[in-house]
């Protein structure tokens, strides 16, 4: 059934068109985006049906008579037209009038008593669907919603980079200088270590030539000292003690 | 409005030829009109927050209703007199 999208806008899309157009294809009975109205948002559905009375007679029939006939015309004309079938037998009253007139009165009665706890659940069951779909379309304004304040929060950060990234470049600036004078501090050992093994070893080189040249001499000194020359050297050292002590000894 | 585009209920006794004149007979304007006939029941009586079982009994007369006509050569063997 195609009644649930087209509704009433059905009639009035039709009586603003000439006939032969509007009846051309059975399933789009409007053409599509020329008129003035549209169909979203769907209208909601009535709450009532058209009134009835009795279970299948519609309430217009008993309007339409009221102004002639008054309350009990219609009555008046259904009671005139049962007697009417029944005495000339267009109806004929057989087997199946009994069976019809236990199963509806086997109907009506199961209506009447449970007709309005079953309206009751259908109601319930239509109510939680209505409020799931209610949820999630609250569900979804409320994160369309936190998003948006999410972005204006954002764009509030925006602002306050250039100080973040200032601050940042400074810190980056810092270490580089630092880095930068830790090296200069390791090169500058570096090459005092290794000077200083060069003049290290070149005091050593002098000291060992000193050393070795003194004991050299030394030793060309003892060995050019003769016996001859070590007699002579002692008898004078004693003529030189005798007349130091003949002085000494003068002197006292 | 004028008398092509109002619905049957709504013309009156008198134009009631001018406007089965006005009618569009060929299949696919009966199809339209049956059409037509049965959306616009279903938008009243059973399309609604509250639907009850007037929306089908009517449907269920209706039937009730052919159904006997087309029967009736048959049921008219039946009868219980043969004067009326």
């Amino acid at each position: 059934m195609l009644s649930r999208l087209v509704l009433r806008a059905v009639p009035a899309a039709l009586r603003a068109l000439p006939p032969p157009v509007a009846v051309g294809v059975l399933h789009t009975t409007r053409p599509l985006h020329t008129t003035q109205q549209s169909l979203a948002p769907v209208p909601p559905l009535p709450e009532k049906g058209g009134e009835v009375r009795h279970g299948f007679i519609p309430e217009e029939f008993f309007q339409f008579l009221y102004p002639k006939t008054g309350v009990t015309g219609p009555y008046m004309l259904g009671t005139g037209l049962v007697l009417y079938l029944l005495s000339k037998e267009i109806y004929v009253v057989n087997h199946e009038t009994i069976a019809s007139i236990c199963i509806m009165s086997v109907i009506i009665y199961g209506i009447k008593k449970f007709g309005p706890g079953v309206a009751a659940f259908a109601d319930k069951l239509n109510e939680e669907k209505m409020a799931t779909a209610k949820a999630m379309k609250s569900e979804a304004l409320q994160a369309l919603q936190t998003a948006i304040e999410d972005e204006k929060k954002e764009q509030w950060r925006v602002e306050g980079y250039s100080y973040l990234f200032n601050a940042k470049r400074n810190n980056i600036a810092m270490l580089l200088e630092t880095n930068y004078r830790e090296r200069l501090l390791m090169v500058y050992n570096e090459v005092k270590k290794r000077l200083d093994y060069q003049v290290a070893m070149q005091n050593l080189r002098r000291q060992k030539e000193q050393e070795h040249m003194i004991q050299w001499v030394e030793k060309n000194v003892v060995q050019s000292i003769t016996p001859q020359q070590q007699k002579e050297s002692i008898a004078k050292c004693i003529l030189d003690l005798k007349a130091l002590s003949r002085s000494a000894q003068a002197a006292v | 409005g004028p008398l092509r585009e109002r619905p049957l209920l709504e013309v009156r006794l008198g134009e009631l030829h001018t406007w089965i004149s006005t009618c569009d007979f060929s299949p696919q304007g009966l199809l339209g009109a049956a059409h037509r006939a049965w959306s616009s029941y279903c938008a009243k009586y059973i399309h609604v927050r509250q639907g009850g079982a007037p929306g089908i009994s009517m449907l269920l007369a209706g039937y009730c209703l052919l159904s006997y006509g087309w029967n009736y050569q048959h049921l008219k063997q039946h009868r219980w007199r043969k004067y009326h």
